[in-house]
């Protein structure tokens, strides 16, 4: 659709955001959003996983408030304090994880919370008759008398948005809508995207899938790192030019790559193969670590990265494969055997899977290293010795606390990443699995924490860095392999490799081995 | 250094008093409405009697209701920590006294060695009780809710079998309940009235001040040291706060919920003995129902804390005392049941409202220092 830019001039914008600028305690999630969407277009909104895609979503939809800037919606300036005043302003949002009750029926979902009452009562004749005007105004297929259990998840979707439009909505925000959908269904999807638009009203298109955006949008904002980065038109780029700007470009600045790579293999994995039910989602993935080298592995997410560090924690059973720490089979070993044997563990999710929130810090310090000194004295906890260390890495990690006792939900998510760092360098390890080390922390914190990385990587600890910043994997790793579809399908040097190259891999345009 | 427990422990302390208050507050109203005035019972309540002798048998009242609950609260605890509803520690512990007192009046001991094969057996009846919820939910993913919940019914239903049946003592003449065979005085544990008579008090009537009393406080300090300094006990708190968390730290978590459950069975096998082991003698069909369900609101209601639930069996002890002297105040003693769900709603209430208001405190703390030149942790 070329007429974007017409409508744009003799229309006011559906919605303008100007500056906005949102911080919390140690990040700053958006700073500087720039987006005007036209009405009646498809606006796609993509960035990497923790851009800052949804916070800026949840200020659009009233759920946060920004710091800074002003939203307009349809020339009118708003502000919006809870979800309700942006549903009035006509804004509508489909959630990635759908908020529907199983047990109720279609009509009943859609009408929830907004019933139209006729003597007290559900006028389930008027909903049917407004439901299903809606439904073929806009071509989305959905018996209303059907229970939720028993719809597909592309059926839900459409329920999901009749839900909005049910509530006057006319600019529809989605939120990751494919990332749940099969390619027929998302075809399905793309569709009823259209019709809306050919409707007259707005959609707001959340992805990282970069050929569907180019695929359904009319026009196309990047966020990189919280801030708006560039407004295109998807007839003037290339996937591979998105993904560029999606990830930054400019490769970080060259650091004195003096290789500290030794000839000793500390972490070896063979022919690893991982199966969830009958899906492998692993396959013949294998590399040796040496002592003194970071290995990054690069992929769009969901490619398989979880189980590889979920099979080398001992989390996940493997298929088939070994895993070598050190000249020692380790494949049948549990999770804290390996743990004692010197592999440390930065997890993806550190909420979920590093930290105990409401501890002390020095509680924390001592999780996952409990069966090891400091920590441990014979069947005690040593309290004054955890507590000691705990304080040496606040200092050595430059953790910003009030002390140890401190809850470690107080800390921000920057202050928290440092603190599981320090513990993971604690002990002397043998082997690092960093996965996203720096997700969501601040530039200062990001910086501390690589500095840490490349240390520890000159006294030589054998390092496998899972990232999904390509800046952060060509300047950290020594040897970089890209992750597709459960394979390893190129190893590349990161010396040499341009992010574009690395793109090609990632999204499966280039397919061989080449490197 | 340690300020910010301190502060934590003191707001949780005010949470549990404001508790108190408010469920008193509440009853009023329901005494009020029985018609009587809320004074008077609170009068009642707090009268211990005028002579010295009274005072010494109500202390005694309480203190020996309040020691198997004090048992029982513990045995429930050490799952919750877990996030483990242990709901079987009723029929943990009716199964555990029945076989311990069996076993107990089968045999015949110098006493030291008698008393302790009847507590041992005790513990592991009730560790083996809880072991079937344990091994159906790490092996087969039943939620232990349910499990124990079903084992309660076979439990309390195959002991009130076992008592009139294979278990059963000869029955006096003219005596209509039936009871194990009784346990020699060698298996008896003998009472702790001098705890009264060493102040120059008169010694409680009856069998006195159970000197189990002693073995529980015992097990309080133990379970508070399991739990709070060992190893055991940190990955206990590690799973019950984040699961995830504490298996990707290698802590097997089947290996978790069965030593914890077993663990929280074995107390639960103790809570019968107080009664048994001081005064009946015998496991019979008088037996104290209920002190398994009573465990749950006082593990409730000390948040889990040893220290706390002393203190919550204390003040059941004391709640369950007045029910006589509010019966002679003419006030209906459910007055006492009302009293006591109202503070373990309130509590349920005052430890959440007091948890956020912590956190936020701490939040607010720590947000100050982020932005402050200096890592002042670095003092601490």
């Amino acid at each position: 659709m070329s007429t974007s830019s017409d409508t744009l001039s003799t229309a006011p914008p559906a919605v303008a955001l100007e500056g906005i600028t949102k911080r919390f305690p140690g990040v700053v999630a958006n700073h500087d959003i720039r987006i005007t969407v036209a009405p009646g277009t498809v606006h796609a909104i993509v960035g990497e996983n923790g851009a800052g895609k949804s916070t800026l979503m949840k200020i659009l939809y009233g759920m946060q408030r920004p710091d800074e800037g002003t939203i307009r919606v349809n020339g009118r300036q708003v502000s919006f304090k809870t979800p309700s005043d942006a549903i009035a302003a006509g804004i509508g949002m489909v959630h990635q994880h759908f908020m529907l009750a199983d047990n109720l029926t279609v009509l009943e979902n859609i009408v929830l919370g907004a019933e139209p009452k006729k003597a007290g009562r559900l006028d389930t004749g008027a909903a049917r008759a407004r439901i299903r005007q809606l439904a073929e105004a806009h071509g989305l297929r959905v018996d209303p008398d059907r229970l939720v259990e028993d719809l597909g998840v592309g059926e839900r979707q459409r329920v999901e948005i009749l839900k909005v439009l049910y509530r006057g909505a006319r600019i529809l925000i989605l939120d990751e809508p494919t990332a749940v959908l099969v390619p027929q269904e998302v075809e399905e999807l793309f569709d009823n995207l259209r019709e809306l638009k050919a409707e007259g009203l707005t959609v707001i298109f959340i992805s990282h899938k970069l050929d569907e955006v180019l695929d359904i949008a009319d026009a196309i904002t990047v966020i990189r790192r919280g801030t708006t980065v560039a407004s295109v038109l998807p007839r003037d780029v290339t996937s591979r030019e998105l993904a560029e700007l999606m990830v930054g470009s400019e490769l970080p600045t060259p650091e004195t790559r003096e290789s500290t790579v030794t000839d000793r293999v500390v972490l070896d994995v063979r022919g690893l193969r991982v199966t969830e039910g009958d899906r492998v989602v692993l396959d013949d993935v294998s590399f040796p670590v040496h002592a003194g080298e970071v290995v990054g592995v690069a992929g769009v997410e969901g490619n398989g990265q979880t189980e590889l560090i979920e099979a080398i924690m001992g989390l996940h059973p493997l298929a088939a494969g070994a895993i070598e720490l050190g000249g020692e089979d380790i494949t049948a070993w549990s999770t804290r055997r390996r743990r004692e044997s010197g592999i440390a563990y930065i997890p993806e999710d550190r909420h979920r899977e590093g930290l105990l929130l409401e501890a002390s810090l020095w509680e924390n310090r001592v999780l996952g290293h409990q069966t090891r000194p400091p920590a441990r004295a014979g069947i005690w906890i040593n309290r004054a010795a955890a507590r000691k260390d705990t304080e040496r890495i606040v200092r050595a990690y430059d953790v910003r606390t009030p002390g140890v006792d401190t809850l470690a939900l107080a800390l921000s998510g920057g202050n928290q990443q440092k603190l599981i760092v320090g513990r993971e360098m604690s002990g002397d390890p043998k082997a690092l699995i960093a996965a996203h080390p720096t997700r969501g922390v601040d530039v200062g914190a990001q910086a501390a924490i690589w500095d840490h990385l490349r240390d520890a990587r000159a006294s030589g600890l054998a390092v496998l860095l899972i990232s999904a910043d390509l800046d952060e994997l060509i300047g950290l790793s020594d040897t970089l392999y890209v992750i597709y579809r459960g394979r390893f399908v190129a190893r590349l040097d990161p010396g040499r490799v341009t992010p574009e190259k690395l793109g090609g891999y990632m999204t499966g345009a280039i397919a061989e081995d080449q490197a | 250094m340690k300020i910010a427990g301190l502060q934590r422990a003191g707001l949780t302390a005010l949470g549990a008093v404001a508790a108190v208050l408010f469920a008193f507050a509440v009853s009023s109203i329901a005494i009020v409405a029985a018609g009587a005035s809320p004074i008077t019972a609170l009068q009642a309540m707090f009268d211990f009697g005028d002579v010295t002798n009274a005072v010494v048998n109500n202390i005694t009242t309480i203190l020996n209701r309040a020691t198997p609950l004090f048992i029982a609260g513990l045995a429930v605890a050490i799952g919750f920590r877990m996030n483990l509803f242990n709901i079987g520690v009723e029929g943990q512990y009716r199964i555990a006294a029945l076989v311990a007192a069996f076993v107990g009046g089968q045999l015949a001991l110098p006493a030291p060695l008698h008393l302790t094969v009847i507590i041992v057996v005790a513990m592991v009846a009730g560790g083996l009780y809880a072991l079937i919820p344990a091994l159906l939910k790490v092996y087969r993913g039943v939620n232990e809710v349910i499990a124990t919940i079903m084992l309660n019914f076979i439990a309390i239903s195959m002991a009130a079998y076992l008592v009139r049946g294979p278990f059963a003592g000869e029955r006096e003449e003219g005596v209509l309940t039936t009871s194990t065979p009784p346990i020699p005085e060698s298996g008896m544990f003998p009472n702790v009235n001098w705890l009264f008579t060493m102040f120059g008090l008169p010694a409680p009537r009856g069998a006195g001040l159970w000197g189990f009393l002693i073995v529980a406080a015992v097990v309080g300090v133990v379970i508070w040291v399991v739990l709070e300094r060992t190893r055991f006990g940190f990955e206990v708190k590690a799973s019950g706060l984040n699961g995830t968390a504490a298996l990707a730290s290698g802590v097997n978590p089947r290996t978790m919920i069965i030593s914890a459950m077993v663990l929280s069975g074995a107390v639960a096998g103790l809570i019968g003995l107080p009664e048994i082991l001081g005064r009946t003698g015998s496991y019979g069909t008088s037996f104290t129902p209920g002190l398994g369900f009573l465990g749950i609101a006082v593990a409730l209601l000390g948040r889990n804390k040893p220290g706390g639930i002393a203190l919550a069996a204390l003040l059941f002890g004391f709640l369950d005392r007045a029910t006589t002297p509010l019966q002679f105040a003419d006030i209906p003693p459910s007055v006492v049941s009302i009293i006591q769900g109202a503070i373990v709603l309130m509590v349920v209430i005052a430890n959440e409202v007091t948890r956020r208001f912590a956190l936020r405190q701490e939040e607010r703390r720590a947000a100050g220092h982020a932005s402050a030149p200096a890592p002042a942790g670095a003092s601490a």
